[in-house]
């Protein structure tokens, strides 16, 4: 199953919701381009919900970070919500939980926006 | 005891997108096979000797990131057979995907008519993967490391730290016929007199 990716805005935050694999061979690319177009819309604040990502590779975890830094280099803020233990554990790995702001509660990830 | 030998082989073929006809479809690909000189094959074999069981499967793919699932099927399933506590299912899956996704990007650059050659082998003690490419190689010892402050916010670079993260071992090798060889080794769980 590749990645599909929902948009909802709650607040002043657009919530992605993603849904499948972040590989290279399948999700990093639409993950790069649905933050791209946010970005081009005028949108500064994402939330990417992981909740249903089912699996990420190196790129996955490397989409991530480019999507973190492509956004704030914009003057915006990219967070995630709703880790699973795997994506927790390839973060907590390569030391990314210092760089990433990441929630278990939507309301409280929504709420952190400023 | 008598040997036992278990042998299946699979074919299976890089399709082109471009071409739409299915009946089209199977001459474009045995042309596209027979043009490479090859065809991408599976090949499993058990043999029991002695009480102890070896198991060996044999994979040669084109390089295409849609082939790198079919490798990382074949490490799940051994990695299940063999009794892997499930969290070390998925680690040892994904060391074997980046691997392959290294041989395919890295080592051939892409190139569909360099193939990537991975061989399971699982045994009591151990289960040994080796992934062979077709590229240049390079110096596994200079890889950077991700969770340096200068490295965190690069997007690549961190699929080498997962391969020696989650595996036993692992080594970079310049195979003497030419490519990279990377030999990766997860030792059995001890439950139940190993694997």
């Amino acid at each position: 199953m590749s990645l599909t990716i929902s948009h909802r805005t709650v607040g002043d935050v657009t919530v992605l919701d993603l849904s499948g694999k972040i590989t290279i061979g399948e999700g990093s690319v639409q993950l790069r381009e649905s933050v791209k177009s946010l970005l081009e819309n005028g949108t500064k604040n994402i939330l990417l919900n992981l909740g249903d990502v089912s699996y990420v590779d190196s790129s996955g975890i490397g989409e991530l970070v480019h999507s973190y830094t492509t956004v704030k280099n914009q003057q915006g803020q990219l967070k995630l919500l709703n880790l699973t233990k795997k994506i927790q554990d390839l973060l907590m790995i390569t030391k990314l939980l210092t760089v990433f702001d990441t929630f278990d509660n939507e309301s409280d990830a929504v709420a952190s926006f400023t | 005891m008598p040997a036992v030998t278990l042998t299946l082989i699979f074919t299976a073929w890089y399709l082109p997108r471009t071409v739409t006809d299915k009946t089209t479809d199977r001459l474009a690909l045995a042309r596209n096979s027979l043009s490479l000189g090859r065809k991408p094959t599976v090949e499993a074999t058990q043999n029991d000797i002695n009480g102890q069981t070896d198991t060996v499967i044999e994979l040669t793919i084109a390089s295409h990131y849609r082939f790198v699932e079919m490798v990382g099927s074949v490490a799940d399933q051994l990695t299940q057979l063999a009794g892997f506590e499930a969290e070390n299912i998925d680690w040892v899956g994904l060391a074997v995907r980046e691997s392959v996704v290294n041989a395919i990007k890295h080592g051939n650059q892409l190139d569909v008519s360099k193939p990537v050659e991975v061989r399971f082998h699982l045994t009591d003690e151990k289960l040994l993967i080796v992934v062979r490419d077709r590229g240049n190689g390079f110096d596994a010892s200079q890889v950077a490391d991700p969770r340096a402050p200068e490295n965190l916010l690069n997007p690549n670079g961190r699929g080498i730290f997962y391969m020696r993260t989650f595996m036993d071992d692992v080594e970079f090798l310049s195979h003497r016929q030419g490519g990279l060889e990377v030999r990766m080794t997860k030792r059995c769980p001890r439950r139940n007199g190993g694997c």
